[in-house]
């Protein structure tokens, strides 16, 4: 055989490669990415031979952040981590905060946070339904979502100012009580949200188009979800019944009366029923809240750790000089380290904070479960259409912003 | 909490063998084993198949401070889908030598927990299919997470 034909066949085989295999890079801007992820795909056809997540565009480094602010400046820097879920990043990071401090936190407080966090997981995934139709190409229950969605948003923004980052929750307590007339408009937006939920179900489930857009796509088995590490909604729709509301209860939730949907098909369309099934569980949870709230006191009674009510400032010298050294030299947290976790709209949302008796944190590192459950995508995606990788991106529900940090 | 039940965990893992724990702490209503460096990938093959800690919940590395020896730590965070328990697992390492077997074989997604952690702390996983940097980028210089590590870096980053 010639020198000739032997350079000759291997061009035939790169060029039977290149035919046959494509390596495109899906994103950094590609709408349908929910922010700056980028997939590197290795395509045969229109079939995903490999995917490969690409991330960090939006790293800020929250984490080195956290060790140069006072642990009260923290919160609002979790604000920014998960934005469509800001104030179950809050829960977490008080929380982490409150069990280094050994603090109790008074009823009134934690029916607060509840009622808060369950309003939000519904804003949450109204997102996350809205544009995983409008990924998939349906684009009218995008408006319904967010017409709910401003709803809850309208809520927070009564109660704390912002809408996207309410910074609501404290070390201690709440920022402040709820406003005047909450209670009212709270039940307002529950008797009109069932009607609703029912309309987007109508709108979306019953939809021929939609459920062979999503069934027996993009399956991951029980096993390797649990291996991949996959908590939240993800897990439940391979029919793991975990919840952490349910088996590491926290804020009481222990003393709600709720259902933890799981299906068992393991696919996009399985992961769907459970976020649609868990906003009616969260409704239920919201219903329960707004009729255990009982006058009391919000924050915790820890005069050095928690800032004082204005009025008090008004009144009494030593409020005023615990106000002016919370702010000005926070307060001194015991040496110690902890793992707090909360089930949040996407899954387990964990925080490993870390103190060395200072009023600055030693370490705060943050489990996002976006950036976990990013982790199985090319799992669920290699063997699937291209088209479908889209799909699965919806249903695992990310946030870049939590991934990065 | 009631950590007892923690504990009966740690006891299994010592008959099992003496030198596979060097110390428990209880603290805040959890338990925490350090294990050696060299034993953490049997430590958690075992607490996974035999005592139900299926769930690797969070990997995270820390550094204690740069007068500290040993400097840099690893935490493992277990939980268990059966028996809903968290067990934090920590492997103490050295400056000099900031190595530690990764747990990717036992858990998949210990992989990108891995990368990050090596990425920002700077920890050196052995035996890790693919350690690269994940959040920062490939030519980015030095661990952002270190204590030495500037608030706003050596030199202003240009992405061009």
């Amino acid at each position: 055989m010639s020198v000739a034909t032997e350079n000759l066949t291997g061009q035939v085989d790169v060029l039977d490669q290149l035919e046959s295999q494509m390596t495109i890079s899906m994103g950094p801007q590609h709408p349908s990415t929910h922010g700056v992820l980028r997939l590197e795909l290795v395509l045969d056809g229109e079939l995903v031979i490999k995917a490969v997540p690409d991330i960090g565009y939006l790293h800020t480094g929250m984490e080195k952040l956290f060790e140069y602010k006072k642990y009260q400046q923290g919160i609002v820097i979790t604000d920014r981590m998960d934005y469509l879920n800001p104030l179950g990043n809050n829960l977490v990071y008080v929380m982490a905060a409150e069990k280094l401090l050994q603090l109790e936190i008074p009823e009134r407080a934690q029916v607060v946070r509840v009622l808060m966090c369950e309003l939000q997981r519904i804003a949450s995934h109204m997102v996350w339904l809205g544009t995983h139709c409008l990924d998939i190409g349906a684009m009218s229950a995008f408006f319904y979502c967010f017409r709910q969605r401003e709803k809850i948003l309208n809520l927070i923004e009564a109660v704390s100012g912002g809408r996207l980052t309410p910074s609501y929750f404290r070390i201690g307590g709440l920022m402040m009580d709820l406003p005047a007339g909450f209670e009212r408009r709270v039940k307002q937006f529950l008797d009109d949200f069932p009607a609703a939920l029912d309309e987007l179900n109508t709108l979306v489930s019953g939809n021929t188009l939609w459920q062979s857009r999503t069934q027996g796509i993009g399956i991951i088995s029980p096993e390797d979800a649990i291996d991949w590490g996959l908590t939240g909604p993800c897990l439940r729709g391979s029919g793991i019944d975990l919840d952490l509301r349910r088996h590491n209860p926290y804020s009481g939730y222990e003393t709600y009366d709720f259902e933890v949907p799981v299906e068992l098909d393991c696919d996009v369309w399985a992961r769907f029923r459970v976020r649609m099934r868990e906003m009616r569980e969260s409704y239920k949870i919201v219903r329960q809240a707004i009729d255990r709230l009982k006058p009391g006191p919000t924050k915790a009674d820890a005069p050095k750790i928690v800032l004082p009510d204005r009025d008090d400032m008004r009144k009494h010298m030593d409020s005023l000089i615990h106000h002016f050294l919370i702010v000005a030299e926070g307060f001194n947290v015991p040496t110690g380290e902890v793992y707090q976790a909360i089930e949040a709209s996407k899954g387990e949302l964990g925080v490993y904070m870390k103190s060395n008796g200072g009023p600055k944190p030693e370490r705060v590192h943050f489990r996002g479960p976006s950036f976990v459950n990013l982790q199985a995508l090319p799992v669920m995606s290699e063997g699937e259409m291209v088209a479908d990788v889209v799909a699965i991106i919806g249903s695992l529900d990310i946030v870049l912003g939590e991934i990065d940090r | 909490m009631n950590t007892e039940v923690l504990h009966e965990f740690v006891n299994k893992l010592k008959e099992e063998n003496s030198a596979w724990v060097v110390d428990v702490k209880d603290a805040l209503g959890e338990v925490t084993a350090i294990v050696p460096c060299e034993s953490i990938v049997d430590v958690c093959w075992v607490l996974k198949t035999t005592h139900g800690f299926d769930l690797l919940a969070d990997l995270c590395g820390a550094d204690r401070g740069v007068e500290e020896d040993p400097r840099f730590e690893v935490n493992y965070h277990l939980f268990s889908t059966k028996h809903h328990n968290r067990l934090r697992l920590k492997v103490l390492l050295t400056e000099d030598e900031p190595n530690v077997k990764s747990v990717v074989s036992v858990w998949k997604t210990a992989n990108w927990l891995e990368r990050e952690t090596y990425d920002l702390v700077g920890v050196n996983f052995e035996g890790h299919p693919d350690l690269r940097r994940i959040l920062l980028p490939s030519d980015f210089d030095g661990h952002a997470l270190r204590k030495d590590y500037p608030l706003r870096g050596y030199e202003p980053y240009s992405l061009t």
